[in-house]
């Protein structure tokens, strides 16, 4: 783990890359699906064409976005048999089946009714085309529940046996690989750190609007959904953080040791908000710390005992053999804080925002808007905040857009970097698991390849983003409401343009 | 018949699957240096395909899933042995897919004009490699006693593997004309059905004499059926793209994909790749698949899932059953 150029370094990072950049695009893809989905529900039901613009407007976000996640994905299944074939031939009884499920189950579910609902505004009756949305939004949380369950039977593999004669894990309950307390764990608190992904991505742009001013009325009900989205899932990737965490704290203590960069157990154990100075050699420069709060992470306590990472490194040597079962200590550490930090840091101005623009019924009278206006920052009972707080507010709000999309990434660094040297937790370590036939050469070609490819449609994407975030909500045309009332559209407009083509 | 037995059916049908959508998904791709005129033919031509090609694409995600659960062992040696054209295949794939989406997201000619560019390249790089990826396995490679591929890129680019690259990317083409000849309306499709008899013409040459080749390299008796199905379905094709039926034209171009890719898997069983080292170290249904019990769970979701896939699949067809003409396109480019 040392050697820069071990093995397994190359194709480390090249998973790493891969992996954190795909994962920017599926939280968005996760939650916009479902959030486009209830905006176009609210069109259907009421009729008010904010909800079919505002619909129109997040839905093309949604889909520059899919795109990169779809075919940032395709590398995602393919590269364990690439550069981690060892790892594929000992795992793939197990880890195999769950992956099939999510291809044959939620990958044709969402990338099927993606292109019915891309190209079916003329071809589908208006209930039929909304419920399309809401199959790919429901592709969307099953892929993700099947290959979160993958990930968590890495963490904490279940249901399985060693083949010593076939040099493999063998499958031996399913239903509990999809079912263990890591994987209901892991994917509650994915689930709602995405939906917070994407309830500040709503936020940011619609704040970006009403601080300029434009396309008030989609941007207010967009900014009211982003917001109440942010606060419900802010508050439940908390508590899913928090439960994860315990389980984590039972099924690999050195991750959570690293975590907190706690070198000896101890009772009572703190947790430290911030520290400086070396914490690979054992943080005592702590600036900030709250005494007992990790012992409370860990089992709910505040005086119980949590291992430390030399312990937990003796035992683990005692029971696996000789050797070093430390991650790297400043990566885990610093990865958790930023997580949290970020994470939470959205949270809090998702709920900062909540109150500022609190329902009219909550406002005296001269503080209430109409509907075509921006709304009053109120921060206390009668009074609005200054114009320059205000601005402060909004560009706050609008900068919120990113932090969960940082704080995801540090969540999967962390997770993943706090479990080393294993691959498979306890069973098979990441310098077995790489291929033996492929080359250094060939894992530095295709790193440099994805790399750059990965960095030339980032710009295009996050251009390509800007541009339509700026165009703001389209106008509605005669065909937007008129959908037709026949599957394959009406036959009088059989030689009419479509509503939308590629 | 066991259940590995099973799942290598199964794999052929993924695969199968695979190439007969994503077959003319490709062709399309290809046609539209081919056959388009100008850019607004070329828009029409992408469109047949809108709805359809990322549903399309799945199919390989299926079929690569699914090998890694039934068969870890085939999985592992293919892909890490393939690595470069693989690489290649999934960096094609990647842009491909932007492309489609991207192209129309903005009106400025260079954007435009490059995002067509890379959708021909895309779909032609892919649709060739294909047929190296599979004449390889056919053929055997250097596989050592580890399972492990010793071979180089060299190896893999040897003349059988090219001809099956060469193969698969006309015979795709061919599936793309006739697929455009059934989807669109009005001088396109005129366009697309006189073209069909040559590339088919083409196609059909190259075809017969890399199914001669392997026929006789590793064929048997039911191989020979298969074969023989392949060949006769393309000419019939060709004789229905002639007589002007479309529909047919393009099920019997269908058919040869299904008999082609049946022949390479009736020819490989019970081995899912042989070594062209030492027979021993073939990987096998046996020695490469995955144990009773996954074999058994994935059975059962193959079993429920697939038809639930193909109907609702299926059903996308029909939604977009028009035929595509020029006059659908909107003349406003940027959306």
């Amino acid at each position: 783990m040392d050697l820069a150029l071990a093995p397994e370094t190359l194709a480390r990072w090249q998973f790493g890359i891969t992996t954190v950049y795909h994962f920017l695009f599926v939280p968005i893809t996760i939650s916009l699906a479902a959030l486009t989905a209830g905006l176009q529900t609210a069109w259907v039901r009421t009729e008010k064409e904010k909800y079919l613009k505002a619909t129109k407007f997040w839905g093309k976000l949604f889909l520059i976005n899919i795109a990169m996640g779809v075919v940032t994905g395709i590398v995602q299944e393919f590269q364990f048999g690439m550069n981690w074939s060892d790892y594929s031939r000992f795992v793939g009884d197990v880890f195999g089946a769950p992956l099939a499920f999510e291809a044959l189950i939620a990958f044709f579910f969402e990338s099927t009714f993606i292109g019915l609902w891309i190209f079916g505004w003329d071809k589908l009756p208006k209930k039929i085309h909304l419920a399309c949305i809401w199959m790919v939004s429901i592709g969307t949380i099953l892929s993700a529940y099947f290959i979160l369950a993958a990930n968590s039977w890495m963490q904490h593999p279940v249901g399985y046996r060693i083949n010593g004669a076939k040099g493999r894990a063998e499958l031996t309950d399913f239903w509990l690989v999809l079912t263990q307390n890591t994987a209901l764990a892991q994917a509650f608190h994915t689930l709602s750190a995405s939906f917070l992904t994407g309830g500040a991505f709503m936020v940011g742009i619609a704040a970006f609007h009403l601080f300029r001013k434009r396309h008030i009325t989609v941007m207010k009900t967009s900014l009211r959904l982003g917001l109440v989205t942010v606060v419900i899932a802010g508050m439940l990737t908390a508590i899913s953080g928090d439960t994860l965490g315990k389980v984590m704290f039972k099924q690999q203590p050195m991750k959570m040791a690293a975590a907190e960069a706690l070198w000896d157990g101890q009772n009572s154990a703190p947790f430290s908000i911030f520290a400086y100075g070396d914490v690979s050699k054992g943080h005592n420069t702590v600036e900030l710390s709250v005494p007992g709060l990790l012992s409370f992470l860990a089992d709910d306590t505040f005086d119980s005992y949590v291992p430390g990472i030399n312990d937990t490194n003796k035992a683990e040597q005692q029971k696996y053999g000789p050797g070093d079962y430390r991650p790297i200590i400043p990566v885990t550490f610093w990865a958790f804080r930023w997580m949290i930090g970020f994470g939470m840091a959205s949270f809090a101005i998702g709920l900062a925002g909540l109150w500022l623009t609190r329902k009219k019924f909550m406002l005296p009278q001269h503080l209430r808007v109409g509907e075509d206006e921006v709304p009053h920052l109120v921060l206390f009972r009668n009074k609005a905040l200054s114009p320059k707080l205000g601005r402060l507010y909004w560009l706050v709000a609008i900068w919120t857009l990113g932090f969960p999309l940082i704080a995801n990434s540090w969540g999967w660094i962390f997770t993943e970097m706090g479990r080393q040297p294993w691959v498979v937790y306890g069973v098979l370590q990441t310098r077995h698991a790489v291929s033996p036939g492929v080359s250094q050469t060939e894992v530095l070609i295709s790193m440099i390849t994805f790399t750059t490819l990965y960095a030339i449609l980032a710009v295009v994407e996050v251009k390509l983003l800007a541009k339509y975030i700026k165009a703001g909500p389209p106008e509605l045309t005669e065909a937007d409401l008129n959908p037709p009332t026949k599957i394959g559209g009406e036959a009088r407009d059989a030689d009419k343009p479509m509503a939308f083509s590629y | 018949m066991e259940l590995h037995d099973v799942w290598f059916v199964l794999i052929a049908v993924l695969w199968t699957g695979y190439f007969f959508l994503e077959g003319f998904d490709f062709g399309v791709g290809v046609l539209t240096k081919l056959l388009a005129r100008n850019r607004l033919e070329k828009r029409v031509l992408i469109n047949t395909i809108g709805p359809v090609w990322d549903g399309n694409e799945v199919w390989l995600l299926t079929a690569g899933g699914a090998t890694f659960a039934a068969f870890p062992d085939w999985y592992a040696t293919l892909f890490s042995g393939f690595y470069l054209p693989l690489l290649v295949i999934l960096v094609c794939l990647i842009v491909r897919g932007v492309a489609f989406e991207y192209r129309v997201k903005r009106p400025e000619e260079n954007w435009q004009r490059n995002w067509e560019t890379a959708i021909f390249w895309t779909s032609l790089v892919p649709a060739f490699l294909w047929g190296v990826a599979f004449g390889n396995i056919a053929h055997g490679v250097k596989i050592d006693r580890n399972f492990e591929y010793v071979g180089s890129i060299w190896d893999l680019l040897n003349p059988y593997a090219l001809l099956g690259g060469l193969v698969t990317l006309t015979l795709f083409t061919f599936h793309g004309t006739v697929f455009t000849a059934l989807k669109t309306v009005g001088e396109i499709r005129e366009r697309a059905r006189k073209l069909a008899l040559k590339v088919g013409l083409v196609t059909a040459a190259l075809a017969v004499l890399f199914l001669l080749w392997t026929q006789i390299d590793s064929g048997d008796g039911k191989s020979l059926v298969a074969m023989v199905v392949a060949v006769a379905a393309l000419v019939a094709a060709l004789m229905a793209n002639q007589a002007g039926r479309e529909g047919w034209s393009f099920a019997l171009s269908g058919v040869t994909i299904v008999a082609a890719v049946a022949m390479l898997f009736l020819t490989l069983f019970p081995n899912v790749m042989p070594s062209s080292l030492n027979p021993d170290w073939s990987l096998t249904v046996t020695n490469a698949s995955s144990s009773a019990y996954t074999l058994k769970i994935m059975t059962w979701l193959a079993v429920i899932a697939t038809p639930v896939v193909m109907l609702y699949q299926g059903w996308t067809y029909w939604v977009f059953r028009k035929r595509i003409g020029t006059q659908h396109i909107a003349a406003d480019i940027a959306h």
